[in-house]
């Protein structure tokens, strides 16, 4: 599902340039539950964003099942992680000023898909994180565990090959977080691709694979790994 | 169809900046409100100064005495310059390029004028056959004084239509025998006139008749002639001609402006016209200045709109939002804002000049705007409007959706 060879990508702050990246080889398979680890600022979000599509890299190969990633017009980047890529974030990232459901529905508003389809098809979505009867409710009316579900629905509802979480349970407690998880593991089990950044041991341990990595190179779990795996 | 969403994700924008919104909806009211007044006053303007033109010829000339100011050859200042007929005549011959030629002479003070047993008072004023060119004048019935009338001394009048109503009523006026002063006249024409009632109040005879009757000499009070379709500085060289022709008939300086004046109404006319010319530039310098300042207040909130909604962007960008669903969502808010505001403008505008028209001042007139201006610079804002969104729309286009996140 997920190649990628030799991936550098370095930031210029000032006259510094900043290597966050430094090769990376990757391979994830079609329907794998993976976590990323590593010590702040060792390049996970860097990598995850580039998997995403939302950011380039400098240097290297980035395959999305058999799609060469690379110079994408923003528009071309725009459509492929509408289709293919669902994002959950720690922050949750909802739009502040849309309820449940309109947030649920706004990745298919960028599909073109009519008001009415969209909204039956949030409130299943919805339904299945368990939050039908919160569908009216707006983001700030909701617990962090409800939001980070509503995000979940939202990244679902487009019926991505992948799903990419930053520290989707960063803001939760362990609770809450292995709430999340399982929702997590169920999507997984229906066939789709789950790569999750944590720093948490635990939430690392309930995915099937555990990618480390270390000053922007993979220290382990990376394309050999996955072949023992 | 209209796109719903679309809509109501504007709406949606809109209600939750009201005040800003509201702000910058000023900014556009106000251009083109500003730019439909000022357009509108200016014409006005125009307009009443024309209509105090519309009553004579604008390319007479008048010619009326003075006194002398300067010593001349011997002659003392303070002389008083008198016309005779001589005057029209030498006018008449020397400067074949005048299209009509009249001499007036003022019966002093308003007449007495009877009809039966009604008595009125009017001005009366004797005249040659031209005279009916340099006032507009319209025969409504009859002819107007004639040469025969003149070579004859005929006792004729030609009465305004104000005149022939207070005296005649429904009566025909023709032929019937008026008393002007105790001399009997017989009434040949009656007229209007587009000075309006004052210019109908006249009753004109011929000049021969006048002077034999009332001066017993061969005065003239005014000289007025026309210059056909002469340029205006032919017409300024003609006046200095006369102006010279005269200073030699009657001995007194060609620079004493006090000895005689000539009066071109086209150098007037033409004054005004070029008055109007800097008055319409300035307002189309301040109003598009208005608008521009409008369009840049536009400009400058959309910017902040962007800067404010930099999250939500980056959102809808990691959703799968693409550079022009980012750009048409702040550009149709921009659009919509200053075509409402535009057109509020415009009413506004509108109204205001329907307001103005009621007030009755001299040289300001039927104020208004032409609705093709109205339109064009509704259209001119809104087109302005998305410019001016455009370029803050595009930077949000451009934001970078991992950047964008991060804020707020
Ligand atoms: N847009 C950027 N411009 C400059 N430097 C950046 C940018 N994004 C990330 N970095 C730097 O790149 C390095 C890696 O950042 P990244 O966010 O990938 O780390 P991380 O592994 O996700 O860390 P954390 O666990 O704290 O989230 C950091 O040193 C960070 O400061
Ligand atoms: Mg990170």
């Amino acid at each position: 599902m997920i190649q990628l060879r030799n991936i550098r990508k370095s930031y210029k702050t000032g006259y510094t340039q900043l290597e966050v990246l430094k090769g990376i080889d990757l391979d994830i398979e079609a329907g794998a539950f993976a976590s990323i680890m590593g010590s702040s600022g060792s390049g996970k979000s860097t990598l995850l964003n580039i998997i995403g599509i939302l950011d380039e890299y400098d240097e290297g190969d980035y395959r999305l099942d058999g799609r060469m990633i690379k110079g994408l017009s923003q528009t071309e980047a725009a459509q492929y992680r509408n289709r293919f890529i669902g994002f959950v974030f720690q922050s949750f990232n909802l739009l502040p000023f849309k309820t449940a459901q309109e947030n649920v529905a706004l990745p298919l508003y960028y599909q073109k898909m009519d008001r009415k389809k969209r909204q039956a098809l949030a409130m299943e979505y919805l339904d299945m994180v368990g939050l039908a009867d919160w569908a009216e409710h707006l983001p700030n009316q909701l617990s962090g565990g409800q939001q980070q579900r509503v995000a979940i629905a939202r990244a679902l509802i487009t019926q991505p090959k992948v799903i990419l979480a930053d520290e989707p349970t960063g803001a939760l407690d362990s609770h809450t977080s292995y709430e999340v998880m399982q929702l997590f593991q169920k999507v997984n089990k229906e066939g789709i691709t789950v790569i999750i950044v944590t720093h948490e041991n635990d939430i690392a341990a309930m995915t099937r694979r555990v990618i480390r990595l270390r000053d922007g190179i993979i220290e382990s779990g990376g394309v050999a790994a996955s072949a023992s795996s | 169809m209209i796109d719903f969403d679309k809509w109501q994700e504007i709406f949606n924008s809109i209600r939750r900046h009201p005040l800003r919104t509201i702000l910058t909806a000023l900014g556009v009211f106000w251009g083109i409100f500003m730019l439909v007044l000022l357009l509108g006053a200016g014409r006005g303007l125009q307009n009443g100064v024309e209509y105090e033109f519309r009553d004579d010829a604008t390319n007479s000339v008048w010619v009326r005495r003075g006194v002398t100011s300067l010593p001349y050859q011997g002659l003392p200042k303070g002389r008083r310059i008198r016309f005779t007929n001589e005057d029209y005549d030498m006018l008449a011959e020397h400067f074949k390029e005048v299209e009509y030629l009249t001499g007036r002479f003022y019966l002093s003070g308003d007449q007495t004028i009877t009809y039966g047993k009604t008595a009125l008072s009017y001005s009366v004023r004797a005249v040659h056959p031209d005279h009916r060119y340099l006032e507009n004048t319209m025969m409504k019935s009859g002819r107007y004084i004639n040469e025969t009338d003149l070579k004859e001394y005929r006792k004729v009048a030609v009465i305004g239509a104000v005149v022939q109503k207070d005296l005649f009523g429904d009566e025909p006026p023709l032929g019937k025998q008026i008393k002007i002063g105790s001399t009997i006249y017989t009434v040949v024409g009656s007229y209007t006139d587009t000075g309006g009632d004052d210019e109908m109040r006249i009753i004109y005879i011929p000049v021969s008749t006048a002077q034999k009757v009332y001066a017993g000499t061969e005065e003239l009070h005014q000289l007025m002639f026309t210059t056909g379709d002469m340029g205006l500085e032919e017409i300024q060289q003609l006046q200095e001609e006369v102006r010279d022709a005269f200073a030699r008939r009657h001995q007194f300086d060609v620079n004493d402006r006090k000895a005689l004046y000539v009066f071109g109404a086209a150098e007037e006319y033409q004054k005004f016209m070029n008055l109007f010319a800097a008055i319409r530039a300035f307002v189309w310098f301040v109003g598009l200045g208005s608008i521009v300042a409008g369009v840049i207040g536009v400009s400058n909130i959309m910017l902040i709109v962007v800067k404010d909604r930099t999250k939500e962007i980056g959102i809808r960008k990691a959703l799968g939002a693409t550079p022009r669903s980012i750009i048409a969502m702040i550009l149709q808010e921009s659009i919509l804002i200053t075509a409402v505001a535009g057109y509020l403008g415009l009413l506004a505008g509108v109204g205001a000049i329907s307001l103005m028209e009621s007030i009755a001042v001299e040289y300001f007139r039927s104020p208004r705007v032409d609705l093709g201006v109205g339109i064009a610079a509704t259209l001119v804002l809104v087109a302005a409007g998305a410019l001016a969104g455009l370029m803050p729309a595009r930077k949000a286009a451009q934001i970078n959706p991992v950047v964008a996140m991060r804020e707020g």
